[in-house]
């Protein structure tokens, strides 16, 4: 018997993992990567309250929307943060996050 | 719904999830994000939001992770061999990461409703939507199918209209700061000259 809870605890369990990523790892294609793994697990927790709040009998089609919404930033947000990345490796040679200190002063 | 397909797509999402954060060689993490995007797409489509599912695959499976993959082969990024971890971030991250998790699955026990998936009454929703909503939703209701491309649709273009718009224009902005972004090089070069 699958219930709303179940579904959280996948959401938070994939959020951690995104999470994790972010701050132990230095390549910043992965952070980007694990941000993306962050959006999505929003996206399942929202999804999943969509499908457990019932309005007239059907799913709340308002969270989805939203989902629908987010989903689209974060592809914008993608092409963007990747244009960005291209051009910062192109003048550093490098994708280290630890290599990029020029606003520590 | 047989919960042991739920269990399965939940283990593929988090396992190639692990694997996006352990991976040494970029294009491993690569892949292993679009996997656990389909399984995570497969998760949607457990919880009827079919058209949300397949949004996921299109557009994150492909589209993204696509556009990632070409950023990782373009710049010849080699695996990070010998390099030495920093072990405060990675303990930091783990602790951060296992505190996360326990927290929500504390908080989770307060939403194991006796209300689970595959519940669905469709019957029951016709009602509501003969009256206010488009014929051809109230007659897949009553056919007993749930017509979830066409409720969103309806949500989309009716209730969230104008966000819609904003989102495309969001859009335009993005892909004209892109071509921005990569044409730096040869615009500086002529301003130069």
């Amino acid at each position: 018997m699958v219930t709303l809870g179940h579904y959280l605890v996948v959401s938070g369990a994939l959020f951690a993992l995104g999470l994790a990523g972010v701050i132990a790892r230095r390549n910043i294609l992965i952070i980007y990567m694990c941000l993306e793994m962050m959006l999505s697990a929003a996206n399942l927790t929202l999804v999943a309250f969509s499908r457990f709040h019932l309005v007239d009998h059907l799913p709340d089609y308002g969270a989805q929307a939203l989902v629908f919404f987010t989903i689209t930033v974060a592809a914008a947000e993608v092409a963007v943060g990747l244009a960005i990345i291209v051009a910062l490796f192109r003048s550093r040679q490098s994708v280290d996050v630890d290599s990029i200190t020029k606003l520590q002063g | 719904m047989p919960s042991f397909i739920f269990y399965l797509f939940a283990l593929v999402t988090l396992g190639f999830g692990l694997l996006v954060v352990t991976a040494r060689n970029p294009v491993t993490s690569a892949l292993s994000l679009a996997s656990s995007f389909v399984g995570l797409a497969a998760l949607f489509i457990s919880l009827d939001a079919y058209f949300i599912g397949i949004i996921q695959i299109l557009v994150y499976a492909g589209a993204v992770m696509v556009l990632f993959l070409f950023i990782i082969m373009l710049m010849d990024i080699k695996a990070e061999e010998g390099k030495k971890t920093n072990n405060g971030a990675l303990v930091g991250g783990c602790l951060l990461a296992v505190l996360l998790v326990l927290q929500v699955i504390m908080v989770s026990g307060a939403f194991h409703g006796e209300r689970t998936v595959g519940d669905l009454d469709t019957a029951a929703a016709i009602g509501k939507a003969a009256g206010t909503e488009l014929p051809t939703i109230a007659n897949d209701l009553r056919e007993g199918s749930l017509p979830d491309t066409k409720l969103m649709g309806y949500a989309l273009f009716d209730r969230y209209g104008f966000h819609l718009q904003v989102v495309g224009l969001l859009l335009l902005v993005g892909t004209v700061g892109v071509v921005m972004l990569s044409k730096r090089d040869t615009a500086a070069k002529e301003a130069g000259n």
